[in-house]
C-alpha cells in the first residue's frame, strides 16, 4: 500500500556567512495511512523544520538540499510554489503550535473557515457556510451556528485550537502535520484536544504526523514514533517498543529523565550529562557520542547508519547485527 | 552534584574589541551593502569637509574684509567668465560658493547634532519616566507630547525663534542666535523619542530581569538607568540619525525663510535663498550646488539611518 | 556566609520548629476596570478581578512546598506577593516573623530582602541581555553591600558559577552565548549570591527540554541539600512535583482547595480536582490506566462561578455548591479539602 508521506534522505540546509548549516541530514520515514507518527526531539533537534520543508514553509534561507518527499507516490518537494500553495490545505492541512496567532484576529471564524473550504472546493456559499458549521459542530463547538459569527478573542485557548483543527480539516486532507498542538494549552485542556485529533483523522481516514517534544503525548497519541537528535534520526519504530525498550542509548537516556508518576516519591531524576550541540558544532561520528556512556572508537569516527532492530530501526553502533553477541542488554537506562 | 560535559578546549582568549566588530554581524551587513558604503563614505567626507573647513577652504566667507564686491555674481571657473580663485563662483556679496558650501555645512552640522542631542536629552528621560511610573505621571508627559505634535515643527521653531527675537530685541539676538535655534529645532523632535522609548519601557519593565531587580530593593531610578536603559537605546540611535537629516533640513529651511542663522554667517539654507532671487537671471550656481550638497548630505545620512534600523533588528537578522 | 547543611526535616521536627514562611488569607483583587470617563460614556460598571481569594498555608524550614496550579489559579501572583513584588489587597506574609509588607524599619526590611529570592519560568528573559553574566551574579551582592572589595567579589562569582555547573570565566560572556539551561543555572547562581535561605521557584523548569529539566531540578535539590534551603515550588506538572515536592498545595481560580503531604496527595488525593488534575497527566508508562480526564476549560477568572468555583466540570457537584463556597477542612494529619463532598464522606 502506497504511504501518505514518504520520506526519503531529506537533507536541509541554511546557508549562513559562515558556510552552510545541515538543519536535517538524511532522515527517512514513512507514513501509512491513517497512522499516526510522532515526531520527538528537543529544542534544536529538527523536527518543527522537518514539518516545515514536508509543507514547503521553511523559512528563507533554509532550503532542502537534497532527498525526496512523496505525498501519496507523488513528489512534492520540488513543485512550483503554485502549486504547492494548492497542495496545501487541500491534500496537507497543518496546525500550528499557537491558536493566538494562528487565527486572523480580524475575521470571523465563520469566514475564515468558508474561504479555506472555498478555496479547495467548487461548491455555492451557502453550502460552505453548512459545512463550516458542521466542522464545528465536529470540533466539539457549543452552539455552532451563532458561534460562526464571533471573532477568535471571543473564544478560549482550548476553543481557538479546535477551531484551528477544523480548520486543518476543512478541505479533507490526506495527512495532518500538527506542530506542537498543546504545547501552549492548560494541562487539562491538552488531554481533550489530543483526543480529539485522534479522533478526528481515525474517522476521516487521514495521517498524522504529530511534532512534539512531549513524550506522554506520543505515548497516547502516536502508533509509530521517530527520535530526532541534532536533526538525525536516532530511532523509529512502534510507539510501545521505543517508550518501554528503547534501542539508542539517547532516547533511553531521555525516557529515563521524564518525570512520571509511577516513579518513586521524591526520587532523583536521571539525567543525560551535557547538551544537544548546536547546529554549527555537531561532533563527528555520532552526534550523540560526547554524552553517551555506551561510546567506544567507532562511534567517534564514524556516522552509524540505520540498523533493523526487532522493532523498528534504530542509528546506534550497539544495534550493528555483528556486534549483537557482545552488547549490554537492550533498553538499559544510561 | 550536576554536571556538565567539560569543554574539549579551552575556551580561546577574548578578541579585541575592534576584532570582535570587524567579525560582527553587523559589520558584515554593513560591507555587503554597497548603497550603505557609498552613504557612509560620502557622510564622513562631507562632515570631515566641514570640519575641516578652517583649514582647506581657499577663502573664509564670514570675513567681511576679506569680501570684495566688485568679485560678486562671478561664475563657476569652468565657465567663460569665471576664475580659478573661485572654484564654484560667488553670490551676490562676492563670497566664495565652496568656501560658503564648507563652512555653512559646518553651521549645518553643528546645529544639527545639537539639537539632536537636545531632542534626544529631553525626550529620552521622559519617555523613561512616563513608561515606567505609568499613572498620572505618564498620561502628562503624553499630553504634553500629544500637544506639541499638534504643532509642525517649522512653526515651533518659528515661534521659539520670535519670542527670542522679541525678548532679546535685535542686537542681543544675533548673539544668542545658536542656542536659540538649537532650542527651537531640539524642542520640536523630542516627542518621537519620548514616545518610542516609552513604548520600549512598557516592554521591558515585566521582563522578569526588572522584576529580579526590584526584588533586591533596587530603586526606580537606579532601574531605569542601569537595567531599561541600554535596552531601549537601539531605536533611540535609528531616530537620532534620520532625524538628523531632519534637523539639517529644519535648520536650512528657517534660514531660507530668513529666520535663521544671521546673513553674516549664511548656512547651506541661506545660500540657496539668497541664489533663489538669481535663479531665474541666470546666476543658477548660487543655488544648485549649496542645493545639491544638501541633498547629497541628508540622502547618505537617511541611508545610514536606514541600513542602521535593518541591522539592529533581530528579527531581519 | 555558608550555611550549615539542613537535612530535610521529619515530620514530628516540622511539627515542633515554628514555620519559616506564614501565609495568612493572603488575596490580591486587580481592578481592571475602564477609566472612569470611558465608563461614564460607554456604560458598564467596575470590572474586579480576585486572582487569589484568601489562600492560607505555611512552609517548614528545609520543606519543598509544591504550589499546583494551571493558569487562572493565581499561582504566579501568590509567588510575587510572597517575594514582595506585589502588595496583598487582604491578609499578610511574614518570613523568618517578619511582615515584608508591614515592617518599617529600613534595617529589618533590608535584612529580610536578603533572604528571600525567586528563579523564574523565562531563562530568556531573566537576565539582563546588555551585562554580562559576572555583573547579573555580582549585583546581589553588591545591592547588599556584601562584598566591597572587587577581587573578592569576583572570586565570589566564581566560585558561585561552579556550584551552578558553570565554568568561573564564563562570567566574562553575555546571556545569549547560553542555551536555555544554562541561563536558568545563571539565575540560581544570581538568586544564591545573597545567601538567601527562601526562594520562591516559579516554574523554573517549564520552558527547558526534558533532559535539561532533569539537570536543574537535580540541581536544585542538591543546593537545598548542601546550603538548607527552603523553597516554594511552583508548577502545572504533577509529575515533577512528584520529584521534589515535601508537601503540595493544589489551587484553583484564586482558591486553595486541597493540601496535603507529597505522599497522600498522589495516594489519596481527596478533592475532585486533584483527582482529575492528576488523570490528565499523560500516561507514559502505558500502564493503560483508567482515566476520567477533565471537562470544560477553566472558566474565566474575572467572573468565576459562583459557591464552589469548580462546580460547573465536577461529577459530584450537588446543590451546596453551588451556592456555597466550601471552607477549607482538615481530612486527615496534615492534609486538608476544601470539598462539601468530601466534608460530608461521600467521596
Amino acid at each position: 500500500m502506497t504511504p501518505t508521506l514518504s520520506v526519503r534522505n531529506l537533507r536541509v540546509e541554511i546557508p549562513t556567512r559562515h558556510g552552510a548549516l545541515t538543519a536535517i541530514d538524511d532522515l527517512s520515514f514513512d507514513i501509512a495511512p491513517g497512522e499516526v507518527l510522532g515526531v520527538v526531539g528537543e529544542s534544536g533537534a529538527g523536527k518543527s523544520i522537518t514539518g516545515a520543508a514536508i509543507i514547503g514553509l521553511l523559512e528563507p534561507p533554509g532550503r532542502v538540499a537534497g532527498g525526496e518527499i512523496r505525498l501519496n507516490g507523488e513528489r512534492i518537494d520540488n513543485l512550483p510554489p503554485a502549486q504547492l500553495r494548492k497542495l496545501r490545505g487541500k491534500h496537507i492541512g497543518m496546525i500550528f503550535q499557537d491558536p493566538l496567532t494562528s487565527l486572523d484576529p480580524l475575521y470571523r471564524i465563520g469566514d475564515q473557515l468558508i474561504e479555506t473550504i472555498l478555496t479547495h472546493e467548487r461548491i455555492s456559499p451557502a453550502a460552505a457556510r453548512d459545512k463550516a458549521e458542521r466542522l464545528l459542530v465536529e470540533v466539539g463547538i457549543p452552539a455552532a451556528g451563532q458561534r460562526l459569527d464571533s471573532y477568535p478573542h471571543q473564544f478560549s485557548g482550548g476553543m481557538r485550537q479546535r477551531v484551528v483543527i477544523a480548520l486543518a480539516l476543512a478541505a479533507d486532507p490526506a495527512l495532518v502535520i500538527a506542530d506542537e498542538p498543546t504545547t501552549a494549552l492548560d494541562v487539562s485542556v491538552q488531554a481533550q484536544i489530543i483526543a480529539l485529533i485522534k479522533r478526528l483523522c481515525r474517522d476521516r481516514g487521514a495521517s498524522v504526523m504529530l511534532i512534539t517534544h512531549d513524550m506522554g503525548v506520543i505515548a497516547e497519541t502516536a502508533d509509530r514514533v521517530c527520535v530526532l537528535y541534532a536533526g538525525r534520526l536516532a530511532e523509529i519504530g512502534g510507539v510501545r517498543d521505543v517508550v518501554k525498550r528503547p534501542q539508542h542509548p539517547y532516547t533511553a537516556g531521555l525516557m529515563a529523565a521524564i518525570p512520571s508518576l509511577g516513579d518513586a516519591l521524591g526520587a532523583r531524576l536521571a539525567q543525560i550529562p551535557g547538551s544537544m550541540p548546536r547546529l554549527g558544532a555537531i561532533p563527528d561520528g555520532c552526534a550523540f557520542h560526547p554524552r553517551c556512556s555506551f561510546a567506544f572508537d567507532r562511534c567517534i569516527a564514524e556516522r552509524p547508519p540505520l540498523y533493523a532492530t526487532a522493532c523498528g530501526e534504530t542509528a546506534c553502533f550497539l544495534r550493528d547485527p555483528q556486534r549483537v553477541a557482545a552488547v549490554a542488554p537492550s533498553g538499559g537506562a544510561a | 552534584m550536576s554536571e556538565i560535559v567539560a569543554p574539549a578546549n579551552i575556551p580561546p582568549a577574548p578578541r579585541s574589541a575592534f576584532r570582535r566588530f570587524l567579525d560582527s554581524d553587523m559589520f558584515y551587513s554593513f560591507i555587503g551593502s554597497p548603497v550603505t558604503v557609498v552613504a557612509a563614505v560620502i557622510t564622513v567626507v562631507l562632515v570631515a569637509a566641514a570640519l575641516a573647513a578652517p583649514l582647506i577652504a581657499p577663502h573664509n566667507p564670514f570675513d567681511p574684509a576679506s569680501l570684495s564686491i566688485t568679485d560678486s555674481l562671478l561664475p563657476p571657473a569652468w565657465s567663460h567668465d569665471g576664475t580659478s580663485t573661485y572654484l564654484l563662483g560667488t553670490d551676490d556679496q562676492g563670497r566664495d560658493v565652496l568656501s560658503t558650501i564648507l563652512y555653512g555645512m559646518r553651521i549645518s552640522l553643528s546645529v544639527g547634532f545639537a539639537s539632536v542631542l537636545l531632542a534626544i536629552a529631553i525626550g529620552v528621560p521622559l519617555g523613561l519616566i512616563a513608561g515606567y511610573s505609568r499613572g498620572p505621571i505618564d498620561a502628562l508627559i503624553m499630553r504634553v507630547a500629544d500637544v506639541q505634535l499638534t504643532f509642525p515643527a517649522i512653526l515651533t521653531a518659528l515661534l521659539i525663534d520670535g519670542v527670542a527675537r522679541g525678548i532679546a530685541g535685535p542686537q542681543a539676538y544675533n548673539d544668542v542666535v545658536f542656542p536659540v535655534l538649537v532650542l527651537s529645532i531640539g524642542l520640536s523632535f523630542w516627542v518621537q523619542y519620548a514616545r518610542t522609548v516609552r513604548g520600549s519601557v512598557l516592554v521591558e519593565a515585566n521582563k522578569e530581569y526588572v522584576l529580579a531587580a526590584r526584588l533586591i530593593g533596587l530603586r526606580p531610578a537606579a532601574i531605569l538607568f542601569r537595567h531599561i536603559l541600554p535596552n531601549v537605546l537601539g531605536p533611540v540611535l535609528i531616530i537620532a540619525t534620520i532625524n538628523l537629516a531632519l534637523a539639517v533640513i529644519t535648520e536650512a529651511t528657517l534660514s531660507f525663510l530668513g529666520v535663521g542663522v544671521p546673513p553674516t554667517q549664511p548656512s547651506l539654507g541661506t545660500l540657496i535663498r539668497i541664489g533663489n532671487d538669481y535663479l531665474f537671471s541666470g546666476e543658477w550656481w548660487i543655488t544648485a550646488f549649496p542645493g545639491i550638497t544638501l541633498a547629497v548630505l541628508v540622502l547618505a545620512v537617511n541611508l545610514l539611518g536606514d541600513w542602521l534600523r535593518d541591522a539592529l533588528n533581530p528579527k531581519l537578522r | 556566609m555558608s550555611e550549615t547543611g539542613l537535612a530535610p526535616q521529619s515530620e514530628s521536627q516540622a511539627q515542633s520548629d515554628p514555620p519559616l514562611v506564614r501565609i495568612v488569607g493572603l488575596s490580591r483583587i486587580f481592578d481592571l476596570s475602564k477609566k472612569w470617563l470611558n465608563r461614564m460614556l460607554e456604560g458598564g460598571g467596575k470590572v474586579m478581578l480576585t486572582a487569589v481569594d484568601g489562600v492560607d498555608l505555611s512552609i517548614g524550614r528545609g520543606e519543598t512546598y509544591a504550589l499546583v496550579g494551571e493558569s487562572g489559579s493565581g499561582k504566579s501572583t501568590i509567588a510575587k506577593m510572597v517575594v514582595g513584588l506585589l502588595p496583598p489587597s487582604k491578609g499578610y506574609v511574614t518570613i523568618g516573623g517578619i511582615d515584608i509588607w508591614g515592617e518599617r524599619d529600613a534595617t529589618t526590611h533590608r535584612r529580610l530582602r536578603r533572604r528571600i529570592q525567586m528563579i523564574f519560568q523565562d531563562p530568556y528573559a531573566s537576565l539582563n541581555p546588555r551585562w554580562r553574566v559576572g555583573a547579573i551574579v555580582a549585583e546581589p551582592i553588591k545591592a547588599f553591600d556584601l562584598i566591597s572589595e572587587r577581587h573578592a567579589r569576583d572570586a565570589r562569582v566564581g566560585e558561585l558559577l561552579s556550584l551552578v555547573g558553570l565554568d568561573p570565566r564564563d562570567a566574562r560572556k553575555f546571556p545569549h552565548e547560553f542555551s536555555g539551561g544554562q541561563r536558568q543555572r545563571i539565575a540560581i547562581a544570581r538568586a544564591l549570591a545573597s545567601n538567601p535561605r527562601f526562594i520562591v521557584c516559579d516554574e523554573p523548569t517549564s520552558a527547558l527540554d526534558v533532559s535539561v529539566q532533569a539537570q536543574v531540578l537535580n540541581l536544585l535539590r542538591d543546593l537545598q541539600d548542601r546550603l538548607g534551603l527552603t523553597y516554594l515550588f511552583i508548577s502545572h506538572n504533577l509529575a515533577v512535583v512528584r520529584h521534589v515536592a515535601t508537601r503540595v498545595g493544589v489551587l484553583y481560580l484564586g482558591r486553595l482547595v486541597e493540601e496535603a503531604p507529597a505522599k497522600t496527595l498522589f495516594a489519596e488525593p481527596r478533592h475532585p480536582y486533584t483527582r482529575m488534575l492528576l488523570d490528565s497527566v499523560p500516561d507514559i508508562d502505558m500502564t493503560g490506566r483508567e482515566r476520567v480526564p477533565i471537562a470544560g476549560e477553566n472558566p474565566n477568572p474575572i467572573s468565576p462561578p459562583p459557591g464552589c468555583h469548580f462546580h460547573p466540570r465536577c461529577p459530584f457537584a450537588f446543590d451546596r455548591c453551588r451556592v456555597e463556597a466550601p471552607a477549607f477542612k482538615p481530612v486527615a494529619t496534615g492534609h486538608a479539602a476544601a470539598c462539601h463532598a468530601v466534608e460530608e464522606g461521600r467521596i
